[in-house]
Formats: C-alpha cells, sequence, structure tokens
C-alpha cells in the first residue's frame, strides 16, 4: 500500500487531483469509502481483502464529481466498470486519475485507458468460483424448480433499490421502474412485482454488469441478486464472445448491430 | 397504570402461544432465515430464535406493511365503483419478540399517523389489533444507542408485557397496559407469582453515547451547516435505512390496475430517494443527497419532536447495520451533537 499512498500524495501535493476516493478504516472493523483531500489524510488509505465495495459508484455521485478532478483507488472490479462506463460515454479518460492496486495492495500505474485496458487483459475475469457453482445448480434445474427458487428468494425484496443505488452501472436519473406513465414495473414489493424489477434490472445489465457483486452485498435482506447479472454475463460471453470491462471503447452487446452479423434476422 | 410483575416459564411461554393460535391469532415473532432474523408468522415458539439483537427489518410491518391494499375499483362508462377495504375485521396479531426499541416506535409511528388528528384507520386499526409481548435485550451492539434516545435496553415503552430472561430459562413477565392485562388474566394458570429479581443484572449495558438535548435544542439552527455535506458524501442514496428503520413512515400511492379494474395500493417510500420530492416541472427542492440526509436526520430529530413531540429514532441501529455504504447513524448523531452545540 506503501507505493499507492506514495502517488496519493504526490497527486494532491502537485493538485494533480482535488480528491482521492480510497478505503479507509469504518465502523466494527469494516470498510468504508473516505474521500482524502490533503496529503496528510492519506494515511488514512487502506487496502486488504475487506475492501470490496465498487468505489466507481462515486464517479458518477453529483456531489462528488463537483469536487474538482477526481482521483480513485481502483481494485480490477473499479478498473473494469471504469472502462465501462467509459464506453457508455459516461466518463472522460482526463477527467479520472486512476490508482490501479493488485491484490496485493500494490501501485498498477495507470496513465491513462490503456494501461488500464492492459492490466485487465491480463487478470482472470471469471466469476467467483461459489457463484458459478450456484448458478451451475440453477441451470440444472427445471423450469418449475427455478421458478420456485426465484419466486422464494425475491419474495423476501422490499425494494428498497440498495442494490441499484450501490451498482456503479445503474446511473440512470430515471429508472425505469420509476416512469409511471405508463407505468411499466409494478412498483409494489409483491412477489409478482418483484420478480418484474429484478428481471427488467437484470436485462438492462445485460452486456454491461461487470459482476463486482456489489448488488447482492448491499441487499439488506441477503438476496443473492447478483447471480442474475452473473447469469447475463456467462451468457453474453459464450453467445457473443463479449466480455464488458475491458475495452474502453467497445459497442454495446444489446444495443448495437453488425450489418455482417452471422444471423439473418438482422438483415 | 401500575406495572404488575409475573413469572412466566418457558414452558409456560410454549403453551401461550399455541393457546393464542387456538384462538384464532396470528403471532409473529423472529425467526432466523436465509442467515437473517426477521419477523415471521410462527406456529409454535420453537420456530422462534433468541439469537439476535434486533431483526434485520423492524416490526412495523404488523401495522404498516411493505405494501397494502386502501380500496378497490371498477370502472364503467358511467361511474367508477370504490370497493373499501374492511378493516373492522382484521386479524387480532400477538408481536412476540419484539425488542423495547421496536415497541416504542410504535409509539412515534402513531404519533404520525394520528397527527393532527388525521387518523390513518389502516394504521389505527392495526395497531389496535396489535399485542406487543416484547423481550427486554441481554445483550447489545455496538451500533446500539437507545439510551441516548430515551430507551433502555429494558424499557417497558411500548410494550404491553414485557419478558426479561431471568434464570432456568424463565421470563420476569412485566404487566405494563390493559391489553398485557387482559392477556395474562386470560391465562391467569400460565403467569405465576413473580419471584424477587433484579431485572436490571440481565439486562445489556448500552452506554449514553451523545447528550439528546444537545441535538434537539440545536439542531433547527444548523440547517446550513456543512456538516449534512461532509456526512452524506459516502451514501449511495438506497432507500434500505428507511425501509429497516421502525419509525420511517414515508409512503407512495399508485393505482395498479388491469384494464377497467384495480387497486389503489401504498408501499413503503424513502425521503432518500431523489425522486421523493422531484415537481412534475422537474424542479427538485432536494435535489443532492446531503439534502435528502439533512431531511432524514431533521425529519426525526427536530420535526417529529416539534410537531408529534416524539423524538423520531428509537436508537436500534438497522439503518446502520443495514447501510451498504456504512453510514454509522449512532457516530454521525454523536459528531452532530458535538457540531450543534458550538
Amino acid at each position: 500500500m506503501d507505493s499507492v499512498k506514495k502517488k496519493a500524495k504526490e497527486l494532491l501535493e502537485n493538485q494533480s487531483v482535488n480528491l482521492i476516493i480510497g478505503y479507509g478504516e469504518g465502523s466494527d472493523k469494516s470498510v468504508r469509502t473516505i474521500f482524502i483531500s490533503t496529503a496528510d489524510e492519506v494515511d488514512q488509505l487502506i487496502y486488504d481483502e475487506r475492501c470490496v465495495q465498487n468505489l466507481a459508484f462515486y464517479l458518477m455521485k453529483h456531489e462528488v464529481k463537483h469536487m474538482g478532478k477526481l482521483g480513485i483507488i481502483a481494485p480490477l472490479p473499479v478498473m473494469r466498470t471504469i472502462l465501462q462506463i467509459a464506453s457508455e460515454c459516461q466518463i472522460k479518460e482526463e477527467n479520472v486519475v486512476v490508482l490501479g492496486v493488485n491484490p496485493k495492495g500494490e501501485l498498477v500505474e495507470c496513465n491513462g485507458f490503456k494501461d488500464i485496458e492492459s492490466y485487465v487483459a491480463a487478470c482472470d475475469l471469471d466469476l467467483p468460483a461459489k457463484e458459478k457453482e450456484i448458478i451451475a445448480k440453477l441451470d440444472a434445474m427445471t423450469v418449475q424448480e427455478r421458478w420456485t427458487f426465484w419466486t422464494n428468494e425475491l419474495s423476501r425484496c422490499i425494494k428498497c433499490y440498495a442494490c441499484r443505488a450501490a451498482c456503479p452501472m445503474c446511473y440512470c436519473t430515471r429508472c425505469q421502474v420509476e416512469c409511471n406513465n405508463p407505468q411499466w414495473i409494478t412498483v409494489e414489493a409483491t412477489p409478482m412485482g418483484n420478480l418484474e424489477w429484478h428481471f427488467m434490472r437484470a436485462m438492462h445489465l445485460t452486456g454491461r454488469c461487470v459482476n463486482c457483486g456489489e448488488c447482492g452485498r448491499a441487499c439488506p435482506l441477503n438476496i443473492p441478486v447478483n447471480l442474475l447479472t452473473y447469469k447475463t454475463v456467462m451468457t453474453v460471453k459464450e453467445q457473443f464472445d463479449v466480455v464488458s470491462g475491458t475495452l474502453a471503447n467497445m459497442d454495446s452487446v444489446l444495443s448495437s448491430y453488425k450489418i455482417d452479423d452471422k444471423e439473418n434476422f438482422i438483415r | 397504570m401500575n406495572i404488575e410483575n409475573k413469572l412466566l416459564k418457558q414452558s409456560s411461554l410454549e403453551k401461550l402461544i399455541l393457546k393464542l393460535k387456538e384462538e384464532g391469532k396470528q403471532v409473529f415473532a423472529p425467526v432466523k432465515k436465509n442467515d437473517i432474523v426477521d419477523f415471521s408468522e410462527i406456529a409454535s415458539l420453537q420456530e422462534m430464535t433468541e439469537d439476535y439483537i434486533v431483526t434485520v427489518q423492524s416490526a412495523k410491518a404488523v401495522a404498516f406493511p411493505k405494501v397494502e391494499t386502501l380500496f378497490d375499483f371498477q370502472i364503467s362508462k358511467s361511474n367508477v365503483a370504490i370497493t373499501e377495504k374492511d378493516t373492522q375485521s382484521l386479524p387480532e396479531v400477538v408481536l412476540l419478540g419484539a425488542r423495547p426499541c421496536d415497541a416504542a416506535a410504535f409509539e412515534a409511528l402513531n404519533a404520525i399517523f394520528t397527527w393532527d388528528n388525521l387518523n390513518d384507520h389502516f394504521f389505527v386499526q392495526k395497531l389496535k389489533k396489535t399485542t406487543i409481548i416484547g423481550f427486554s435485550c441481554s445483550k447489545a451492539d455496538d451500533k446500539c444507542f437507545c439510551t441516548s434516545v430515551n430507551g433502555n435496553p429494558g424499557s417497558t415503552r411500548g410494550s404491553d408485557i414485557l419478558l426479561t430472561k431471568i434464570d432456568n430459562g424463565n421470563y420476569l413477565a412485566e404487566i405494563i397496559t390493559e391489553k398485557g392485562q387482559d392477556l395474562a388474566a386470560k391465562y391467569a394458570d400460565l403467569f405465576e407469582a413473580a419471584p424477587e429479581v433484579d431485572k436490571n443484572k440481565y439486562l445489556a449495558d448500552v452506554p449514553v453515547q451523545f447528550e439528546l438535548k444537545a441535538i434537539l435544542d440545536n439542531i433547527s439552527g444548523a440547517f446550513d451547516h456543512p456538516l449534512w455535506v461532509k456526512q452524506s458524501l459516502r451514501c449511495i442514496s438506497c432507500g434500505a435505512c428507511a425501509y429497516v428503520c421502525p419509525t420511517c413512515a414515508c409512503f407512495d400511492i399508485q393505482d395498479i390496475n388491469n384494464g377497467s379494474e384495480g387497486h389503489r395500493k401504498r408501499s413503503w417510500d424513502s425521503c432518500g430517494f431523489g425522486l421523493f420530492t422531484i415537481h412534475t416541472s422537474g424542479h427538485n427542492p432536494r435535489e443532492v443527497q446531503s439534502q435528502r440526509w439533512r431531511q432524514r436526520v431533521m425529519h426525526k430529530f427536530a420535526y417529529m419532536p416539534e410537531r408529534q413531540q416524539v423524538v423520531g429514532c428509537v436508537g436500534c441501529g438497522r439503518c446502520s447495520r443495514s447501510c451498504p455504504a456504512d453510514m454509522n447513524l449512532k457516530e454521525h448523531l454523536i459528531n452532530l451533537a458535538k457540531e450543534v452545540a458550538k
């Protein structure tokens, strides 16, 4: 972490950034996001296995965005999110300084998105083994069994939208669930209303989810909602051979087309 | 009313639950499922867990469910026919295992739903049909701060009967209200003479964290204080805190219709959401999260004390435990008490 802190200090001292978004000690041995604006505060930065929150969310937060040029401590999921939001034209290369960090807590120099792309290309981007196992079990179920599994899980949902709020890819200023003229998605937190909401969210993240798992961690009721978007990650890989969050400039799988597509229906 | 002490043996509590069920009452208690503890309907005491500090969600759903139908409607060419919900024939509910903070929260909720004589009969009727058998706290964690907001781990406020686990798995039962008295009288054979015990010996230690008066006296003048921005910088604008909060009462009303038939329903809502205050014009008086965070704290510590003469926070700490961004309310209030008193 020393190399990261050194770099952070440098950036703040020479005023290359106004604010650094990073991880610091939280309450009860947890970790929280901290915002560092002076070199003196740099020692508060930490990085260990507890640092899992996807900090890229804050790059899109109004108040944070307006605090000047931003630096961000970026483990792999944050790097991938930055590439993905860049490919969706939500962030410009010159507006963020990325302080990459590898699993050992060492600095990964990122002078621009190209460096992030090379780092990401060399990483294992596969889903976590535990989740892959659960998805394999779900895949092996009959349709009826899977339906029962998801209606059971999602019936607990209270629609607090923590999954959406925590997800850095859910940056719409007006989510479809809030469009009420006409009302596309049932607002009520009933089993059917919850299914509609979570399936819609998964569809909107298809080809965009960078499998950081933040939605699942954010859920106060332990609903494994990340399994839904993880499944879309697997499908997109199989069907399109595309992995989101790997390039700063890539076409969206579900909203772009090529004239030379191998499928006939597109012509 | 004087509080009457009784002894309720573990075996008697088991019998009591079965008898209440036989009578057709619904019994809700903390149940462990999917690695979390939440209130759920139980058939016997065995289904209840005692391994919880507080449940993830509060108990407010017994009187203020996450979604409820206000009325049904049918639209015809010349008419809209409305079928009101029958709130009179609701089932009787026994809420078992509510913590003293949960029980106290019903007073705050009731103050909102009955404010200015606007009696919300959906809430009022449900609460009227609910008997609260509270459980004192024998343990607490770092997120608990009931003693800083007029509560304590053995407080009788809001409960009809409060049980405190004493030796041999038995309970000291404090009969607090008329509702509690009726229940104890009906099953008088289960409630035995109380032994001489010092209840405090069995209670958790929850140190006072801040001076409530410092907040209540000064918060109204702190509207433009820079601390709101600082505190809420890491808030991600979800509604987890409001939805698990035992005193948050905001709701949204929507018509759910299918062609010419439908239902008007209300669902939980949160002042933490950006869309909560947006006007039709597109203007939003609470445009950014710091304004919404201020609203949340001000509502509980300035507006509710002013309007309803009750503090809108019971110190259960649920918001802090559920927060994906570690917005620790206790810590923010300690900080607030110091800052506003300056």
